[in-house]
């Protein structure tokens, strides 16, 4: 079926953004020995990239083997292995992947982040970036086999992936996303500036949000405010009523999936004298945000607060940040009473800057039971049609927005997906010393040099250019226009231990490789 | 202010390289030679100082304890010149229970005493066998009884040993009319008791006891290990006694404050001297963890005896069963089977074997113990690499069967088991519950996978079809 569709949605423009390091990591690994006399016939044949040549330079440079798409090649006539006179070239599988990823987070799926970051567009690697080796959640959940009569041959730009975030009717703005996702928070002093700046470039192109973490609001934020959520959180760092006022949208974070019941926690090492300054404190100090906030012990004291907030700026949309406890419906229902217009949903295996590990693994649900748990529950009270229902916590990629949007989410909070495509390796030493050595989690004030804001926004329009990209192609296979049409279709989602055998083994497995933490 | 149980940690660095992750591989034959940008100058944790330190001592540079996997040596030379690999001593350590990164962590809880904690959200699967098919909760927002980070030294992690009278009587004048039992209690709800199947010399127990006397709890001894050197921490020690043998320590006897009869055919006429002997020494029965524990919770209760240890196997499954089930199945049928005969509350549950992380301890007093026994872990905190040359009779890597320095193993036991205890804190803290006391059995503070999974996976899937890990 060909529809034609208009107006087309403006999406961003994407463009190549190279790895800042030397030598990128991928999958493959190509090697060009002696014997190679730089014939230069390889960088005419490859269309990938992967045998740089400059007209002016006549030596062999080192291939960017990043980009070779490994084996598969071997059936083209450009297969730069059996085509080299002199048979100079090796390929092989990069034995460092061994070393990389882990269960929630697989080398592959990190090498395909990185290649969606640079290049805008989906691998052309053979790379399983949908899929963890978690074995369960996400990991185990499929979109059903689609009718191919349902297909709806529609461009990607008459597809609506867009969501809104105000469904409460009560006068404030309706306030509209081009994406189903918007940035996580993430504290001046958790990550450095170029970063928090670079994401709201970047949400401002892409038109959604980012938020500032609970850290205060950098005046380098300013002219992307329009774009900017401003946090509450329990240590009430740097909120003030003129950055209440900047905000489209205020989020009380009661907890993080992460560590929930255990409150924020900025290593002293990182509270550097402008973090300090920031947060109103004293460098080289630890910082806590004690959990919980010690006024709401009930939904009408949390009221108060989102009263407080709404009288001082009128238009402002009010976000309720929680975690995944066992009554998290009743919570979620709560803050829907209290006011407020979002419920975000973090939950256990969500990215954090700093946690104790018995925290990340051990308290509180993971997302993929807290989303249908909560849909649900709010339906039976007859208020899912006005509330704006948020995931967060392991929604590493673009299918599983998909999934928890299925699975009955309006739309989801990236974090370390965008960490991940600003190089984030997740070597998980975000929080201590000199923080982040990739210069990502830093506020040292060498480290932080490391990315630009330009680079840092371009690689993340290019990874939502390329999951846009995942969703338009998914939506089409149901006959779906809009991305809000599938909130909440659990029909379209099977789980591989609830399907007989015969069926199962006509979905993709579970990956399970030797993963070793 | 009440004084407030506090357990006083301090580094105490290995005695040998530990085990590191990764080696990182240079093909220095590609090497630049005299690069003034070489990435070893630059790394941000100085590891490469550190090799460079190593290679002088003459020790194998593959210990790269501090290696933090940034990978910017590898992408940031200027002829790549650097790949990576697993330290095959790695990928060999540990058994498929007593996982290589669960040492690590001990190992690092040993050293600093401080809880792990790191970055960028949780790397593990999705749930796991045992332990790792539940969660713990936490209480959100409307829960007055909470009082988050600030109120966690009010967070009590003490128990009873101790038997307790399931009411008080009193006579016609209004004077109590029964004996209350001497209250024996211990600050964390975990003793101490070294492995039968690892070295043991009388150093590392020496280590080990002053270390039990420091974190105020108790070590499980037999007879004759308590040697003259252990005396002066005999407050300390709980005597496993076998037979009539306790006649012979009478000297003993009078300064321990419990002591555990093992499992045998003449335990009820040991109970029986003994309660002659000495009626208020609080009792505990130690059996191995079998399929019918229940059964034998209950007889052992109604016989009096304060406390029951159930031995588990190292990897914390039941003993003498072809079927054996896992710590937290078999807590929770002894638990209940004690709450249903209106037992539970005058008998200590203590369970031993495979408690290798603090999440276990929390876990299984949710499950219904009153408290665990630590182990393996001893021996790990003193670096033991459970590589398992001592059952051989080869030399240890570590040299745990030489004399220990003393103040150094106590003060790694003290360390790790105080990254337990915070640990316990936390938990306890996100679930709002004040009293290890009240965490016991309470299983409505925990979330199961299977039960996640049948309330709202099973609604949306229909029924499940693939039997699970968990």
């Amino acid at each position: 079926m060909k529809i034609q569709e208009s107006p087309k949605a403006a999406l961003p423009q994407t463009a190549e953004t190279p790895s800042r390091f030397r030598n990128p990591i991928g999958k493959y690994v190509l090697v060009r020995n002696a014997r190679c006399v730089g014939c230069g016939l390889c960088a005419t044949l490859c269309p990938y990239g992967v045998h740089p040549r400059y007209d002016v330079y006549s030596r062999a440079l080192k291939p960017k083997s990043h980009r070779c798409i490994g084996f598969a090649c071997r059936q083209n006539d450009f297969y730069c292995i059996d085509r080299c006179p002199e048979k100079a070239l090796t390929l092989r599988q990069n034995p460092i992947l061994e070393t990389l990823g882990d269960f929630r987070w697989p080398a592959e799926m990190l090498i395909g982040h990185w290649e969606m970051a640079e290049t805008g567009r989906l691998p052309v690697v053979d790379l399983e970036t949908d899929l963890g080796c978690s074995g369960g959640g996400f990991d185990k959940i499929r979109f059903r086999h689609p009718d191919p009569d349902q297909y709806l041959d529609v461009p990607d730009e008459a597809v609506d992936t867009g969501i809104d975030l105000n469904k409460r009717g009560d006068g404030r703005p309706k306030k509209r996303l081009s994406l189903p996702c918007y940035g996580g928070g993430m504290s001046f002093g958790s990550t450095a500036l170029s970063v928090m700046v670079g994401r709201a470039r970047a949400a401002r192109r892409l038109n959604t949000l980012t938020c500032t973490g609970e850290g205060g609001y950098p005046p380098e934020l300013m002219p992307y405010a329009d774009h900017v959520i401003t946090q509450i959180a329990t240590g009430l760092f740097g909120v003030r009523e003129e950055t209440i006022l900047l905000a489209p949208v205020v989020e009380f974070k009661y907890a993080q999936g992460a560590k929930p019941g255990l409150g924020g926690h900025l290593l002293g090492d990182k509270v550097t004298p402008e973090v300090a300054a920031m947060r109103e404190t004293v460098p080289g100090n630890a910082l806590f945000s004690p959990f919980p906030f010690h006024s709401v012990y009930s939904v009408e004291d949390h009221k108060k607060h989102v009263d407080w907030v709404k009288e001082i700026n009128p238009d402002v949309l009010v976000s309720v940040k929680v975690s995944t406890p066992t009554d998290v419906d009743m919570v979620a229902v709560g803050s829907y009473y209290a006011g407020a217009h979002i419920i975000h949903l973090d939950g256990s295996y969500g990215g954090t800057g700093a946690a104790p590990d018995i925290a990340k693994k051990n308290i509180a649900m993971p997302i993929e039971y807290a989303i249908p748990k909560v849909h649900r529950f709010m339906i039976e009270e007859g208020v899912r049609d006005e509330i704006c229902l948020i995931a967060s916590g392991g929604i590493r990629n673009a299918m599983d927005v998909a999934k928890a949007i299925a699975l009955g989410a309006d739309g989801v909070v990236i974090g370390t997906a965008e960490l991940v495509a600003l190089e984030c390796v997740r070597c998980g030493n975000c929080e201590s010393g000199r923080g982040c050595a990739r210069g990502i989690a830093t506020t040292d004030t060498e480290l932080g040099c490391m990315i630009s804001t330009q680079w840092a926004e371009q690689r993340l329009v290019n990874m939502y250019a390329a999951w846009r990209k995942t969703w338009c192609a998914l939506l089409r296979q149901y006959g779906l226009r809009s991305l809000n049409e599938l909130t909440g279709r659990t029909d379209l989602l099977v789980h591989l231990d609830y399907l007989e055998p015969s069926e199962r083994a006509t979905y993709r497995p579970a990956p399970e490789e030797a993963i070793i933490l | 202010m009440p004084k407030k149980y506090h357990v006083a940690v301090k580094t105490a660095p290995p005695r040998f390289p530990a085990i590191g992750k990764y080696t990182t591989v240079e093909f220095k034959e590609d090497c630049a030679g005299s690069c003034r940008a070489c990435v070893k100058k630059k790394c941000v944790y100085g590891v490469f100082k550190e090799t460079h330190e190593y290679a002088l001592r003459r020790i194998d540079p593959e210990y790269l304890y501090i290696c933090q996997s940034c990978f910017r040596c590898v992408q940031e030379c200027t002829k790549g010149i650097f790949s990576r690999v697993i330290n095959p001593a790695y990928k060999n350590l540990g058994t498929a229970y007593w996982r290589r990164d669960i040492l690590h962590r001990l190992w690092y809880q040993a050293h600093y005493g401080k809880i792990p904690v790191s970055g960028a959200g949780y790397r593990g699967p999705f749930t796991g066998k045992g332990f790792d098919a539940m969660w713990t909760d936490m209480s959100e927002i409307v829960r007055p009884t909470r009082d988050g980070i600030h109120g966690r030294e009010y967070i009590n992690t003490s128990i009873e040993l101790s038997r307790r009278l399931p009411f008080l009587t009193f006579a016609p004048d209004g004077g109590p009319d029964c004996r209350v039992p001497a209250i024996l209690e211990i600050s964390i709800p975990v003793l101490l008791q070294w492995p039968e199947h690892l070295v043991k010399t009388e150093s590392a127990l020496l280590c080990a006891a002053g270390a039990a006397a420091r974190l105020g709890t108790l070590m499980l001894l037999d007879p004759e290990d308590v040697t003259e050197a252990l005396l002066p921490y005999a407050g300390s020690i709980v005597c496993r006694i076998k037979g009539d043998a306790f006649q012979e320590s009478a000297p003993l006897m009078e300064k321990i404050p419990m002591v555990e009869v093992a499992d045998g055919p003449d335990r009820t006429h040991i109970l029986a001297q003994l309660k002659k002997v000495r009626p208020n020494l609080p009792v505990a029965a130690g059996l191995p963890l079998t399929p019918d524990a229940p059964e034998q919770a209950v007889a052992l209760t109604e016989a009096g005896v304060d406390a029951i240890h159930f031995y588990a196997t190292q990897d914390g499954h039941e003993k003498n069963t072809p079927s054996p089930r896992f710590l937290k199945d078999s807590i929770r049928s002894v638990h209940l089977e004690l709450v249903a005969r209106g037992l539970r509350q005058r008998v200590n549950l203590l369970f031993s074997g495979g408690i290798a992380m603090a999440e276990h301890m929390a876990k299984a007093i949710i499950c219904g113990a009153d408290g665990v026994v630590a182990d393996t872990v001893l021996p790990v905190a003193l670096e033991c690499r459970l590589c398992f040359r001592c059952r051989e009779g080869l030399s240890c890597p570590v040299a745990l069967d030489r004399p220990v320095n003393r103040q150094w193993g106590r003060q790694r036991i003290v360390n790790l088991l105080g990254a337990w205890h915070n640990q316990l804190i936390e938990v306890m803290g996100a679930m709002g519950i004040r009293e290890a006391r009240r965490l016991r059995g309470e299983i409505g503070r925990s979330m199961q996978f299977e039960d996640l999974e049948q309330e709202i996976f099973a609604p949306i899937f229909g029924g499940k079809k693939a039997v699970e890990s968990a």
